[in-house]
């Protein structure tokens, strides 16, 4: 921690980045996100196995880049969303530092993003618990599997948290926002929960770096993150494609190239 | 529970609280239900109850003579609220304060009629409780029919706080003794008072220009979780879902953190960013509504604070401001 400290105050210091986002204490044991822009100020950085917040959601906030040039600290769920944000044209190369943190809490330097797609591509996109999760739901007959989304999604009270912290939902205007037409119904009754979370799922497949943030801001504790999970799944089968490994990557849904096995187009 | 037996037998819907996964949470109970006591706060308010997350305003049919709108039978089932917290029966004045304002809104109205409330006192609390600051206690009797407080022999107090209480207690005679065994007070939470609210309302007034709402607002992701557990927000959206010539107008929750909310149809938002709607959120329920409606538009539960993502801490915020020092 101390040598994270370190670097937050050098950088900060030398005029590198006008702020750091990292993390800090928080109410009752929980952890926060801080926004350090004082080198002075720097001992209210602590990392943890708390440090669960993917504060990569930060990047792209105009509140938080009209401060300046930014770091932020990155465990591996953050530098995997950088390097998909850069895929997605909204980071560039040397737009933010990048402060890794390994699981061990130790500092990680990434001079640039290469560094970075060398340093995560070793890592699964799925643990263990979650495919054994998924596999537990996939077995289930159509009807139970139903019935338990149906259960599940009933809670939903479409606040959208999961949508605000989730990294990779930047878009200034939501698609459940035009009302010419209402794509999605809004109220949160179950058409419009099962509307708003099947277009989530599918807004994210091929981009989703299983950060678990939606499943952690969900005031109603719904396993949110299962549906995004199943759709890395499917497309890494049936697209050989994995999210937030490269800064170059293509968008399994939004790429098109004229030899795809897929020929009823042409 | 013998009182809920005698009145769900009598036709009432009884809604109390119960154990959901990891949280605690309000629904509509059977004979049986185990219906939980022990809790802080549920993570929902009951608010639900009164302001339905979704509700039918009428259906149209469209015609070739115009619009028709088919009367509903819609009846509203009498209906008691048990086991919720006094925080929570008190935000009910709130609610009111804002549905009977000018417009009386008939919906709300018939609900809160046929819906009885009977809180149970806290005997504990947590670090995001401040019902104190906020002219409420953990015995608070505001909002009740009947205030329930559970002494140390077992048994409850009961404090017939209203006509409708009156009404409960003629319905099960049997079941209310006449004397108060113990003190209430010895069976009650002690929760400090971190500011005065008259003083925040104050204050507040002086800092509608000051940088705080920016440095506050930083972490905030505009999720709306706060708006939707908190039990004295209102904002609501409408919402038309017809096929053909036939649907109808739905209101539902809706939150002034999200930035679609102050968009104007000229592209123009006045509150486009976050800390313009944090500030929004502190001055509606701190210093407007306590101006406008003589009500303050909270009561402490912590709810929000709870189920913030990033920790916003609504206390910790509000105990920040009264501590600004304003230049004059």
């Amino acid at each position: 921690m101390q040598e994270l400290r370190n670097k937050v105050k050098e950088l900060l210091s030398k005029g590198t980045v006008q702020t750091v986002i990292g993390y800090g204490e928080g109410t009752a044991g929980k952890v926060r996100p801080v926004f350090i822009t004082d080198p002075g100020n720097t001992d209210s950085l602590i990392f943890d196995l708390r440090c669960k917040q993917n504060l990569a959601v930060y990047l792209l906030k105009p509140e938080v880049k009209q401060l300046g040039k930014a770091a932020v600290v990155a465990p591996l769920f953050t530098l995997k969303t950088i390097l998909q944000l850069a895929a997605e044209f909204q980071l560039a190369d040397g737009d933010i530092v990048i402060i890794g943190m390994d699981d061990e809490g130790k500092l990680i330097e990434f001079p640039d993003l290469a560094a970075v797609e060398a340093f995560v591509t070793r890592y699964d996109d799925l643990s263990a618990e979650t495919k054994a999760e998924l596999d537990r739901i996939e077995k289930m007959p159509l009807e139970e599997r139903w019935q338990y989304w149906q259960k599940e999604l009933s809670r939903c009270i479409k606040c959208y948290a999961c949508r605000a912290a989730c990294p990779l939902c930047y878009c200034t205007r939501c698609t459940v926002e035009i009302n010419q037409p209402q794509w999605i119904a809004v109220p949160s009754h179950d058409l419009g929960n099962l509307e708003w979370h099947i277009m989530r799922a599918m807004h994210l497949a091929g981009r989703c770096i299983n950060c678990g943030e939606c499943a952690r801001a969900c005031p109603l504790d719904i396993p949110l993150n299962l549906l995004t999970q199943k759709l890395i799944r499917e497309i890494s089968l049936h697209f050989n494609q994995r999210a937030g490994i490269g800064s170059k990557a293509e968008n399994t849904l939004s790429t098109f190239k004229p030899d795809d096995k897929e020929n009823f187009i042409n | 529970m013998e009182l809920l037996k005698k009145l769900s037998s009598k036709g009432w819907r009884i809604i109390a609280p119960v154990r959901s996964g990891n949280q605690v949470t309000f629904r509509e109970i059977a004979e049986g239900a185990d219906i939980l006591e022990d809790f802080v706060q549920s993570t929902q308010s009951a608010k639900g109850v009164i302001f339905p997350p979704v509700e039918e305003l009428f259906r149209y049919h469209m015609k070739k003579e115009g619009a028709e709108l088919p009367e509903q039978e819609k009846t509203i089932p009498t209906t008691l609220v048990f086991g919720l917290r006094p925080c929570d029966a008190a935000a009910v004045n709130s609610l009111n304060a804002v549905f009977t304002w000018d417009y009386q809104d008939s919906q709300f109205k018939e609900r809160l009629e046929n819906t009885y409330f009977m809180p149970v006192s806290c005997s504990r609390a947590d670090e995001y409780c401040f019902c104190t600051s906020v002219g409420g206690n953990p015995g608070d009797t505001r909002g009740s029919d009947i205030l329930l407080t559970k002494l140390s022999t077992g048994e409850y107090l009961a404090e017939i706080v209203t006509d409708k209480g009156k009404k409960i207690t003629e319905l099960a005679p049997g079941l209310f003794g006449a004397e108060p065994l113990e003190a209430k007070e010895k069976n009650l939470a002690v929760v400090d008072r971190r500011f005065d609210a008259r003083e925040l309302k104050q204050k507040l007034e002086t800092l509608f220009d000051s940088n705080i709402w920016v440095q506050q607002s930083l972490r905030c992701i505009g999720c709306g979780a706060c708006a939707f557990v908190c039990p004295t927000c209102v904002c609501f959206d409408i919402q038309d879902e017809g096929r053909g010539n036939q649907g109808k107008r739905l209101r539902c929750w809706d939150s002034c953190g999200f930035s679609l909310f102050t968009l104007h149809t000229s592209g123009h938002n006045p509150r486009d960013k976050q800390s313009q709607r944090w500030r929004q959120r502190i001055m509606h329920k701190f210093s407007y509504q306590p101006d406008r409606l003589a009500v303050t538009g909270c009561v402490g539960c912590g709810r929000c604070s709870r189920a913030c993502p990033v920790d916003m801490n609504l206390l910790e915020h509000l105990v920040q401001a009264m501590a600004m020092e304003v230049q004059p």
